[in-house]
């Protein structure tokens, strides 16, 4: 044999670098958007009272409070933690703007602030407890989520704090800036809110410093340490900007409720985990869109609103959407085996 | 008499891969038969056909002269053909007799698991292959080694006539590898057929009996182990010859010190190690495995906290308390495990390449300068060679040689002028890995100082300009490049504390 040079390797070819990765997100947000336009359609045939504009504008209405939470812990969930806390954190925010705005007479913009500033301290304390203490996200925020309960109940004394004194408050979320402009198409500023929430926090996920942390934290969060970058403070950043938009929830719901209701809260982490889970956001981390959140969301309000129009008790509403959590899961596990062989 | 395995133009494909092209293949009673091969010729999947975790499109497997259809790796395993897979498969929570007879728990009445015979039974399979282990005491803390030898019992505990091993060797130092292949040969003995993968020449020369080759999917011969020289075998694998390089070792008389380190201790690991590396200098790290290398490495660059020691980068002390500190100090650190700590595998080539830099390539907003880093990918795509189709594919797709080549990548883009390499070549094929040791050269050459750990002895003595010693966490010795085997063992195996007065 010759002697030929070592420096250049075989050419032969490497294993198969099949483009096949990009293909499988955009299946899945197919996926989750057909079912959507399938259940429209659905209810629509079903009954002509689903798809009228005044019902439309309910359903998205219905979303906007859901789709907002589900937006932040999007971002929690694809670094591959857990926030249980959101709910009552956005009863928390609501509260303290109560406080604020009907106790301390404070102007309305100042109320704005506050419910956002509390949720994003709120969640820099849950941040802290998960990056710095290394509890585990699902503990921290479970603690977080009945310690926020209490001191809503607190705070409040048990009893609802009224905006009444707030003028333009409820505009918050039940005005219509759209409509204004464009009288036949009333979009409530609670959606229009939402899908502003939604595409920041879109364009901060693929666009910044912040939303590239995010996804590698989910993906290997030793690497990103051993690659010099501070992993805690990011962690905690994530937190902090997730607890804020659960601020912005909190001014919602108290708009459209005209009022902080001390005692709710519970249970609406649950529905906005599963606008996430629905929408294919991997619990495990790593991968997820907020496009694909905004749907799981819509889907959910969809599926109660249209079994509603269709005077289907509530109980088997909740049924109903505990098994399209379910199926919507099974699906995508599907789709995942079927790529992996 | 009938071989004991024959396998007769295998054929199989994956989505765009033609992964084996008629692949011939046989196995006789009492013979340890290498399969070699660069990463993706297609051993593993030629091993995965006969174990029943594929199915061939075409082609022929017979047993004892009898063509079978496997279904299943059920099959397989009735048909004596057992397999110890690269990646421990144990259940960390449960004793060893439990994974061991995991599935196949001996009953009492009332479906009661009969834990006594259960623990007699591994003892006994444990004693057949001469290694002392307590079958009651949990896999989670045992050593890889020890977990591998579970492993290996669990696969005895079928009574396999055909044993596939796939780089069992991996964790394994050089006492455990012994005692491995002493149970091979005594297996060997009773007529059990071994199937060794490894990509170990020294390996191959000692324990196999026939070595068969593959390259990108096809078969490319078979050859005697004992009268085939080394330099025919890589030439098989790789298409060509490869030469025996030497170093050539730089003068460095004038070369400025780039990192002194100066007596870091921590635990029972480390014990006041002091060293000095120059700018253009590859300072070779050798050892057995548990000698402390690793834990130097992450010592010195943060990321596991150090009881005393300094650390001097361009003689400025650096206080280094996390890998952001070192990182800062201009020192990177590339881990043996590139897939748990060096890269994020579902995301891009591009993404990887920029994670220790984004601060610099985004506005005060946080806003990634994508259109920059993409051009600085595709420059670094060119100048490492990395082979991916564009910048967006997952590096999970990509070969070990080339993810490795995105981790260097990584530290490059970070103006990192301290590289330590731990073992940089693992899971690399031969191929890749004089191309890594080429661009190792030229990094050196360019002026970065370089720390390179690695097991693989000519690994150390073809690219270190000195090699320092380690053994049980103390710096045994540092001696000039190219030195004697003989004493490079003689420091490694050095356990009486003897001191280091060589060391500065």
């Amino acid at each position: 044999m010759s002697d030929a040079p070592a420096a250049k390797p075989a050419t032969g070819p490497e294993p198969a670098q099949a483009p096949v990765k990009r293909r499988g997100t955009a299946q899945q947000k197919l996926l989750a958007f057909a079912s959507l336009i399938v259940l429209v359609i659905g209810f629509s045939l079903a009954s002509p009272n689903f798809f009228q504009v005044s019902n439309i504008m309910a359903i998205l209405q219905a979303t906007s409070v859901n789709g907002v939470l589900a937006v932040g812990v999007t971002l929690i969930i694809i670094t591959g933690g857990i926030d249980l806390s959101i709910g009552t954190l956005m009863t928390f925010c609501a509260v303290i703007t109560g406080v604020v705005l009907t106790w301390a007479g404070a102007p309305l913009i100042l109320g704005v602030l506050t419910a956002v500033a509390t949720g994003g301290l709120v969640g820099l304390l849950s941040g802290t407890f998960v990056a710095k203490m290394k509890i585990p996200p699902f503990i921290a925020t479970l603690g977080m989520m009945l310690v926020l309960k209490g001191m809503s109940l607190i705070v409040t004394g048990t009893r609802p704090i009224y905006f009444n004194d707030t003028p333009g408050f409820t505009q918050i979320s039940q005005g219509s800036l759209v409509g204004e402009v464009i009288p036949a198409f009333p979009l409530p500023n609670g959606v229009l809110i939402l899908f502003l929430v939604a595409a920041a926090t879109a364009w901060i996920l693929s666009r910044t410093v912040l939303g590239r942390y995010t996804f590698a934290l989910g993906s290997n969060e030793e690497a990103v340490r051993l690659s010099g970058v501070n992993t805690d403070a990011w962690k905690m950043a994530i937190y902090a900007l997730a607890g804020a938009i659960c601020g912005i929830a909190g001014l919602l719901i108290a708009s459209r409720l005209n009022s902080a209701q001390p005692a709710l809260g519970l249970g609406y982490e649950l529905e906005a985990i599963a606008a996430v889970v629905i929408g294919g956001t991997s619990l495990a981390g790593g991968r997820g869109t907020v496009l694909g959140t905004l749907i799981g969301a819509l889907i959910m309000a969809v599926l109660t609103n249209g079994l509603r129009v269709l005077s289907v008790a509530p109980e088997w509403q909740t049924v109903v959407t505990g098994a399209i959590i379910i199926l919507a899961v099974y699906g995508d596990q599907l789709r995942r085996g079927r790529a992996s062989t | 008499m009938s071989d004991l395995i024959r396998m007769e133009r295998i054929d199989k494909h994956f989505p765009g891969v033609h992964a084996l092209k008629s692949v011939d293949f046989d196995l006789q009673p009492g013979e340890v038969h290498a399969l070699m091969g660069e990463n993706g010729a297609g051993k593993s999947t030629l091993m995965k056909c006969l174990s029943g975790i594929y199915r061939p499109e075409s082609g022929r497997i017979l047993i004892d002269g009898k063509e079978v259809r496997l279904s299943g790796p059920k099959d397989a395993q009735d048909l004596g053909i057992g397999i110890i897979h690269q990646e421990l498969a144990l259940m960390r929570d449960l004793n060893v007799a439990q994974n061991i007879w995991i599935g196949r728990e001996p009953r009492r009445a009332f479906g009661r698991i009969d834990e006594g015979k259960q623990n007699r039974d591994a003892a006994e399979i444990f004693a057949s292959m001469n290694v002392r282990m307590d079958p009651t005491i949990p896999v989670s803390s045992l050593t890889i080694a020890r977990q591998q030898m579970v492993e290996i019992a669990k696969a005895l505990s079928f009574r396999p006539r055909v044993l596939i091993m796939d780089e069992p060797t991996a964790a394994l130092n050089d006492a455990e590898i012994a005692e491995l292949f002493t149970i091979i040969r005594r297996l060997r003995g009773e007529g059990v057929g071994i199937i060794y993968i490894s990509h170990k020449m020294d390996e191959i020369k000692r324990i196999a009996d026939r070595v068969t080759v593959m390259r990108d999917g096809e078969y490319v011969g078979t050859v005697d182990a004992a009268d085939t020289p080394i330099s025919r075998i890589i030439s098989m694998m790789v298409g060509r010859e490869l030469s025996d390089e030497t170093v050539t070792i730089p003068d460095l008389e004038g070369a400025e010190v780039a990192l002194e380190v100066r007596g870091i201790s921590r635990g029972g690991e480390l014990k006041d190690i002091t060293f000095d590396l120059k700018k253009g200098e590859i300072l070779g790290f050798a050892g057995l495995m548990g000698a402390g290398r690793t834990e130097l490495a992450r010592a010195i660059f943060g990321a596991d906290p150090r009881d005393a020691g300094e650390i001097i980068v361009h003689g400025h002390h650096a206080r280094i308390a996390s890998p952001a500190d070192a990182v800062r100090a201009g020192i990177g650190y590339l881990s043996e495990d590139r897939k748990h700590y060096g890269l994020a595998l579902p995301m891009d080539v591009r993404a990887n390449i920029a994670m220790a830099s984004l601060p610099r390539y985004s506005d005060r907003l946080g806003r990634i300068d994508e259109r920059k880093l993409a051009e600085i990918a595709a420059d670094y795509i060119d100048m490492l060679d990395i082979r991916t189709p564009h910048d967006g594919q997952p590096v999970q797709l990509l070969s070990g040689g080339n993810q490795q080549k995105v981790v260097i990548a990584k530290w490059l883009l970070r103006d990192c002028d301290i590289l330590i390499f731990d073992e940089p070549t693992r899971g690399i094929d031969v191929g890749a890995k004089a191309e890594i040791y080429r661009l190792l050269n030229d990094l050196a050459a360019e002026g970065k100082a370089i720390i390179v750990i690695s097991s693989e002895l000519p690994e150390v003595l073809r690219l270190s300009h000195r090699i320092a010693v380690m053994c049980e966490g103390r710096l045994t010795g540092i001696l000039p490049g190219g030195a004697p085997q003989e004493e490079i063992m003689a420091l490694a195996t050095r356990r009486d504390s003897m001191t280091q007065e060589d060391a500065a």
